[in-house]
């Protein structure tokens, strides 16, 4: 097993776990949690193959890994500003019981 | 497969399993942030210096401290007196299990032909710096937008509304 | 001009390395760098804590501890053997395991920051080619362990002081950053070695230390702001205010962990100091260019001293500031001023050498400063008290 393969399987690991994590919760918070888990698993697969890929010098995956940081924390803001939005209006945050279109 | 990066793995996956296991939600965000620290360890142990500070600098330093407050703002402090699982939990789990099995297996199958271990790259923050400006010019120009429009839409939406005009 | 006695340590160091066998000598040599500063800056917090009692009571006309040894120099083994003994009280509905863990973040994540410092010539623990990201990414790392302490007390003032402080270690983050981005701009790297080196010219005798310029200076004013409400001290203690909130977000620590949160916020305030010695003061280069000859490393520890004595100078002689009149001036006037500074740095660059540049970025700072704060006054209503109730 190469290197690059287990930080793949890593990868690979650490999104399933978010996916889990976000499917399977209750709190809207904790969804947001699983996804900012998804979103660093991609990183980690950006980093991985550009450390193990060909041309490193052109730098494409750390600049991309380095934008989806950036992308990343400005979802996780506004994400987080609807949660506590949704709160006030419906006083929970517990996805289950938002079952309804209707306000 | 040296012994640091088992160590780093075992580290971030027990971060993220603490993460969405835990009961008390801010339990799961102080996981979370372990999960982060390991993340920016194996940046660093793949000779991405600046990926990895960043990476502890905007998720810990920020996206953390931001779920924190999310979490403290919304009064979910306390461990939950029902369960914490929706009650479709198990489809979650499977669906889950399904990507992964799907993941591995695709990585498994193909190992012998991703490239074997290769030197490690000397990468200083100037080119990273003349990269930015020179060949990604204008997804940096877009991510500034980008994050100045999310900063007045999260600015926007989680303000409090005025009652009435006073 | 390099002479012994300014490597003396690094010296030291070879000395002590050469007793071992080559394979194990470079892991130690960083133990020996790494065990000199785990001894020197706790040492040296201790003899700040008993000037900073002596200088506040100096201000405050009295004396201040005197008892124990000579002008009360031995204070802070009293103070340590007091902190050792104390019994170690933890809230029954205390979250153990994070109660435990916050004084120890703390401590890690800013001892990590004094790895990148350059102490003297050559006298960095680790020179890295992002050196400044890595000092900023540990400051990021301590307002986690801000909340931890606040929340697992599981105690409303904790947890309201672990707030404020956490929001006010937020905003003045952004403006530490922006300003050393000035430096990163005009030195062009962010490896601290090569900052200090950008700024050991001399012409005429007096240095080009960044500090001597517009932008530099404006640059400096906004870096000790923000590093005073970074550590969390007046006039930027609210969060820790012992009239306000108890004591903040260490109310329920006693004993050896209040001993590690006291040393973990003077600490703080070292590597800060250090990095704005750094940035802006030149770090370890003499003054003038005839005082070469002095140690750089005693420049390095007198500029870090002279910075400590104006944090207790500026903590005996302000008033603190309110949670939002503090937010308000980060957000609004420091913010705005941060980033037209850099706009003068870029055209100090440009402009060239000449008296034209001086004249025209010194005239924009102060057009600015004089409008915003001209701006900011008025906008305060002068007339009979109004009172705002929370909801």
């Amino acid at each position: 097993m190469t290197p690059l393969a287990g930080y793949l399987l890593v990868a690979a690991l650490l999104f399933s776990i978010g996916l889990a994590g976000a499917l399977t919760r209750r709190n809207a918070i904790l969804v947001l949690i699983g996804i900012e888990l998804m979103l660093n698993a991609a990183n980690l697969n950006l980093i991985a193959f550009w450390r193990y890929g060909p041309h490193p010098e052109l730098l494409t995956g750390m600049i991309f890994a380095i934008f989806s940081i950036a992308v990343a924390a400005a979802e996780a803001a506004v994400g987080l500003g609807l949660v506590i939005q949704i709160h006030r209006h419906a006083k929970t945050t517990d996805l289950d019981q938002m079952n309804r279109m209707k306000g | 497969m040296s012994l640091v990066f088992y160590i780093l793995a075992a580290l971030t996956i027990a971060g993220a399993l603490a993460a969405v296991l835990l009961k008390n939600t801010v339990h799961c965000a102080l996981a979370l942030t372990v999960a982060f620290a390991g993340l920016a360890f194996l940046f660093l142990n793949l000779d991405a210096q600046f990926a990895g500070f960043a990476q502890i600098m905007v998720y810990i330093g920020a996206v953390a401290i931001l779920v924190v407050f999310a979490i403290l703002l919304t009064k979910n402090s306390e461990t939950p007196k029902d369960g914490v699982f929706s009650h479709t939990w198990l489809v979650g789990l499977l669906v889950a299990a399904a990507v992964f099995a799907m993941l591995s297996w695709a990585i498994l199958q193909s190992v012998s032909r991703l490239p074997q271990a290769m030197p490690a790259p000397t990468v200083t923050v100037l080119q990273i710096g003349e990269a930015l400006i020179g060949r990604y010019a204008l997804p940096l120009e877009i991510v500034a937008v980008l994050l100045t429009v999310a900063l007045i839409g999260a600015v926007i939406v989680a303000m409090h509304e005025k009652e009435g005009i006073q | 001009m390099i002479n012994e006695f300014d490597q003396i340590f690094v010296l030291l160091q070879h000395w002590l390395v050469s007793f071992l066998p080559a394979a194990v000598q470079p892991p130690a040599s960083v133990l020996v760098s790494v065990t000199a500063i785990v001894c020197i800056f706790p040492a040296l917090f201790a003899l700040t804590t008993v000037f900073e009692r002596k200088g506040l009571a100096r201000i405050q006309n009295r004396i201040g501890p005197n008892r124990v040894g000579p002008f009360g120099l031995l204070q802070p083994i009293a103070d340590g053997i007091k902190s050792l003994t104390k019994e170690d009280i933890v809230p029954l509905s205390a979250d153990a395991a994070v109660h435990f863990l916050a004084p120890i973040v703390l401590v890690v994540a800013v001892f990590m920051g004094f790895a990148v410092l350059p102490m003297g010539r050559k006298m960095v623990l680790a020179d890295m080619d992002t050196g400044l990201l890595f000092y900023f990414a540990m400051g990021a790392s301590t307002e986690l362990s801000v909340f931890m302490a606040g929340w697992s007390s599981r105690n409303k003032y904790s947890l309201l002081g672990a707030m404020r402080a956490v929001a006010q270690m937020i905003s003045y983050e952004v403006i530490l950053l922006l300003s050393s981005v000035t430096v990163v701009m005009m030195a062009g790297s962010l490896s601290l070695t090569k900052i200090v080196e950008a700024q050991n010219h001399y012409s005429g005798g007096l240095p080009h230390w960044y500090i001597f310029t517009p932008w530099g200076l404006a640059g400096f004013v906004m870096y000790a702001i923000a590093a005073t409400a970074e550590t969390n001290r007046s006039p930027f203690d609210l969060p820790e205010g012992e009239s306000e909130l108890v004591a903040g977000y260490h109310t329920e620590y006693s004993g050896f962990k209040f001993a590690l949160f006291f040393l973990g916020e003077y600490l703080a305030m070292f590597s800060i100091s250090g990095m704005g010695a750094t940035l802006f003061l030149g770090g370890w280069s003499a003054p003038l260019a005839s005082l070469c000859w002095v140690p750089s490393w005693i420049w390095f520890f007198s500029k870090l001293m002279l910075s400590i004595f104006v944090f207790i100078w500026l903590r005996g002689s302000l008033p603190r500031l309110r949670q939002d009149q503090l937010m308000n001036f980060a957000w609004k006037f420091v913010l705005p001023m941060c980033l037209l500074n850099l706009l003068v740095a870029g055209l100090w660059r440009f402009l060239g050498d000449g008296w034209l540049r001086w004249v025209a970025c010194s005239a924009i700072l102060l057009v600015a400063y004089a409008a915003m704060g001209l701006g900011e006054m008025h906008r305060k209503q002068r007339g009979p008290r109004s009172y705002r109730y929370a909801e």
